[in-house]
């Protein structure tokens, strides 16, 4: 171990540590802020709202987006809600409520003191969100309507339809949108971080290509926060936008910043199966739907029959029948396992075998079509324009995908990385979700981050630097860094191989999702850290990009997001192979209890892995952050 | 199936653009539009030749990004669908297909298919928005609002900012896609105080690049959302009430 990993928790109890590190904190003045240069990467809910905060507070910010709007980034296709202890349904719902369904959904790997923030940001969010017009579903009152989600006995998710995330991002693209008419945030779409600069151990700047004119360029700050989302799309077939990759944070982690438990991956439980080889991604049908839909298979094995021939006592409602209290709303973790192993046993549905049923039927006799297709109305449409099947008549059919990651850039509870003056904020982070995230939980970290920590903790590490100017771009460093993404990319388009860029992506994806997805083992995680390697060392041979840098080219784009996504599926696997325990979204094969339900060691894995890089060809080394636990008592989790 | 695809090449914003013909043997019909196009521009780059160059990102029909005339109609033939929701079973097998960009002068050509809308964004800029300094807010539930006002705003508010309705109006006008966000809020309370100056400012921008709205509604039938013409209607109202109403003194709506 060679890094410091201070947390930095604040002292105190733990319902006072926000507000005794806020009182903490130093300030800059108003008419100091302008000193300041702060560049935020990413424009989804993290960036965008740390962006437009940071402008109004007063701060020169540039955002940068590889999108042509800021409005399209992924935390726009996020459908089902946003978690938040306001308790207006009276159903015994508080702040404490929400932290320890947080850290028991987690399966204990979060941070306590993160989690707890996170639960009484909440409450502002909601308040924030309405102010800007987000258009939140509505009771006849005119109240907000809130309903449940899995992992929890309590509705506490606020919902637009099944458009939340879009509605979130569209009122934090506004706000952002209001600060770059006012002059206060320079906005740069179209252009991509390729490199992260630090000179003298801390955050000196960036290094982007611009997508249309492939000019490279340097940008110097005296701060830099990522907020540029997750990685699931190292498996190639995931939720994740299609541009969705992880190059800024693993050139941030190249440049010293450690990596925070990157095998921790969530498994998204209903998603529409994948129809054919051709598939490009795949695609999510809210977890909300689990409120309404019963999920099921058919007791015989190799069932042909449709299902509508398949008498009640023919059919197993595994997840009601294995887990009573919580019945379908189970965590996702739980959920995707669960029908992993109805796959498994032969029992799939659909064409390819590959689905378990999502059936509406009970509810549109109990509740009405009218009320289903009010609350999931949309959903629903979707599934029909891409299976040709109506839900209102036949049940769905669903079966788990790569959906989020937990892990991500190491950052303390000022969501600062272990290199001075880069933070990273939203799902690039791998702060509060611990080894498995809850339902309704990603849209309300991002907006934390982006509206209440970020701005809060920049402050605290501008104001020691109020006389100091940042880097100049004609630092050498800043060369040196242009001159190294330059040679890469002239570099892949001299490959001159025989295979696209995609053909090696969905490779990888395969080696991915058989040897390091939802169920893990030595033997499986060694067979890919033999594999990957290979892969790469093919591609590095073997690729074949047309075209040239100065302009418009995304299999250019392509292939250096894929080159990188190569070196973070290694760590992902050696990370999951050296957690000797089965927790949330990791489970390893060896360690489960007899009824077959995750199996945690806290005797020696109650930590995070923080990796850090130790240069190219070398085993990267682990960091361990101990986790304590003073609130929320280890227990093994139970939904039964 | 086997198709044929005629597809827009155009190599950069200054140079001349031509359609090209591809044959494309052997697809299925389970495929979205866009992997259809994922299958061809593979082939194409196996064979040497440059891959189409097309906008897409979620492929769920919600980040906007993705957008192409399909024989002449914006996202294709079937209605309420973006191109990367609309899918083969929709075209029959010996089909010809014609591939273009959006055809608008404020959406310039970049590459192939695909076009620079920032002049949407530039819309949004000029008063798409309610200013609420970040932690001013108030309790969420002392502000009511009556379902039916939420719900129709929301209706608005879920234009995906694709330009599908500028590429399928005859003048290329933007009235739809500016009256969905400036209804959303000049509909909800929290967007009263700033609705007379956001109407006024962002019709100004709207016309500074796009066409003038003659009412054909080819806008409303080419949009993935289906937004409804209402909304263009509302706009003209306000527009015309904020002329008066936008004074210092009389701000009341």
């Amino acid at each position: 171990m060679t890094l410091n990993l201070d947390s930095k928790i604040p002292d105190g109890p733990i319902a006072d540590k926000w507000d005794n590190q806020k009182f903490g904190m130093k300030l800059v003045a108003p008419h100091n802020r302008r000193r300041f240069d702060v560049i935020v990467v990413g424009s989804g809910l993290a960036g965008a709202a740390a962006a437009a905060t940071l402008g109004e507070l007063g701060y020169n910010v540039r955002c940068f987006t590889y999108h042509d709007s800021p409005r399209r980034a992924h935390s726009i296709a996020a459908q089902g809600g946003i978690n938040a202890a306001k308790n207006y349904k009276g159903d015994g719902d508080s702040v404490e409520r929400l932290f320890y369904d947080t850290v028991k959904g987690g399966d204990f790997r979060a941070r306590e003191a993160n989690v707890h923030r996170l639960a009484e940001l909440s409450v502002d969010i909601i308040d924030q969100c309405a102010a800007q017009g987000v258009p939140f579903a509505r009771e006849y009152s005119g109240l907000l309507d809130t309903r449940s989600f899995g992992g929890t006995q309590v509705s506490r998710t606020f919902y637009a339809r099944g458009q939340t995330g879009q509605q979130l991002l569209l009122g934090a693209y506004q706000s952002l949108m209001h600060q770059v008419d006012a002059g206060t945030v320079e906005l740069h779409d179209r252009t991509e971080l390729l490199d992260v600069v630090v000179v003298d151990g801390e955050v000196a700047g960036i290094v982007t290509r611009h997508l249309h004119t492939g000019a490279v360029q340097s940008w110097s700050a005296h701060a830099v926060v990522l907020a540029t989302g997750g990685y699931s799309n190292v498996f190639f077939l995931s939720t994740n936008a299609k541009h969705s990759n992880a190059s800024a944070i693993w050139r941030a982690y190249r440049k010293g910043a450690a990596f925070g438990n990157p095998c921790f991956t969530q498994i998204h439980p209903t998603c529409i199966p994948a129809s054919d080889d051709f598939q490009s991604k795949l695609t999510l049908m809210s977890e909300s739907l689990r409120n309404d839909g019963r999920i099921w298979v058919p007791t015989e094995f190799d069932d042909k029959r449709s299902p509508d021939q398949i008498p009640a006592e023919e059919r197993d409602y595994y997840l009601e029948r294995r887990y009573p209290a919580f019945g379908n709303l189970v965590p996702r973790d739980v959920a995707s396992r669960a029908a992993k192993a109805e796959v498994d046993r032969g029992r799939g549905v659909g064409e390819l075998k590959n689905g378990v049923y999502l059936d509406f039927s009970d509810a549109i006799a109990r509740l009405g079509r009218d009320v289903i297709e009010e609350r999931y109305g949309n959903l629903i449409e979707m599934y029909e324009r891409i299976t040709d099947e109506d839900p209102y008549k036949v049940p769905m059919r669903i079966y788990p995908a790569v959906h989020y990651t937990m892990g991500g850039l190491w950052v303390d509870y000022n969501l600062q990385t272990t290199i001075p003056g880069l933070f990273a904020g939203g799902e690039a982070n791998f702060s509060d979700h611990g080894a498995n995230r809850l339902g309704a939980s990603a849209l309300m970290q991002g907006l934390a981050d982006g509206y209440f920590v970020l701005p809060a903790t920049l402050a605290n590490y501008l104001a020691d630097r109020l006389s100091r100017p940042p880097v100049p771009t004609d630092h050498p460093a800043f060369a040196e860094a242009e001159a190294a993404v330059r040679d890469r990319t002239k570099q892949l388009l001299s490959t001159g191989g025989t295979r696209t860029v995609d053909w090696f992506h969905r490779e990888l994806g395969k080696i991915m999702w058989d040897n390091c997805g939802m169920a893990r083992s030595t033997e499986t995680l060694t067979k890919a850290l033999s594999e990957i390697p290979a892969l790469r060392s093919e591609f590095e041979k073997d690729v074949r990009i047309l075209g040239d840098g100065d302009s418009l080219n995304q299999s250019l784009e392509k292939a250096g997001r894929v080159a990188d996504f190569f070196e973070l599926a290694e760590l992902m696997c050696i990370d999951a192979l050296h957690r000797e325990e089965s927790c949330g979204g990791h489970f390893r094969v060896e360690h489960q209890t007899p009824e077959g339900e995750a199996e945690r060691d806290d005797e020696n894995f109650s930590y995070v892995a923080a990796w850090e890089f130790t240069g190219d060809g070398n085993a990267p080394a682990l960091n361990k952050e101990p986790l304590e636990f003073e609130y929320v008592h280890l227990a093994q989790r139970s939904y039964k | 199936m086997d198709l044929t695809l005629k597809v827009w090449r155009q190599a950069g914003p200054g140079t001349e653009g031509r359609i090209e013909t591809y044959d494309v043997p052997g697809i299925s019909e389970e495929m979205s539009f866009l992997e259809m196009l994922d299958v061809l521009n593979d082939r194409l780059i196996v064979e040497g030749r440059e891959p189409i160059a097309f906008e897409h990102d979620c492929r769920e029909g919600i980040c906007g990004s993705c957008g192409m005339m399909i024989n002449g109609q914006a996202h294709g033939p079937q209605k309420g669908t973006a191109t990367c929701q609309l899918h083969m079973r929709k075209f029959s097998d010996g089909d010809t297909i014609v591939v273009e960009p959006w055809r608008a002068t404020a959406f310039p050509i970049v590459k192939d298919l695909v076009v620079n809308r920032s002049t949407f964004d530039e819309i949004i800029a000029a008063g798409g928005y309610i200013s609420v300094t970040t932690g001013a807010a108030q309790e969420a539930n002392l502000t009511l609002v009556p379902k039916a006002v939420a719900d129709t705003a929301m209706d608005a508010a879920q234009c995906i900012g694709c330009g599908a309705c500028v590429a399928a109006c005859p003048n290329s006008a933007a009235q739809l896609f500016t009256s969905a966000k400036l209804a959303h809020l000049n509909l909800l309370p929290q967007g009263q105080p700033e609705r007379w100056d956001r109407t006024v400012r962002m019709v100004g921008v709207m016309e500074q690049y796009f066409g003038s709205c003659t009412n054909h509604g080819e806008c409303h039938e080419a949009c993935p959302k289906e937004i409804s013409l209402d909304f263009i209607a509302y706009m003209n109202r306000d527009y015309r009430k904020a002329i008066v109403k936008n004074r210092s003194l009389i701000a009341q709506p």
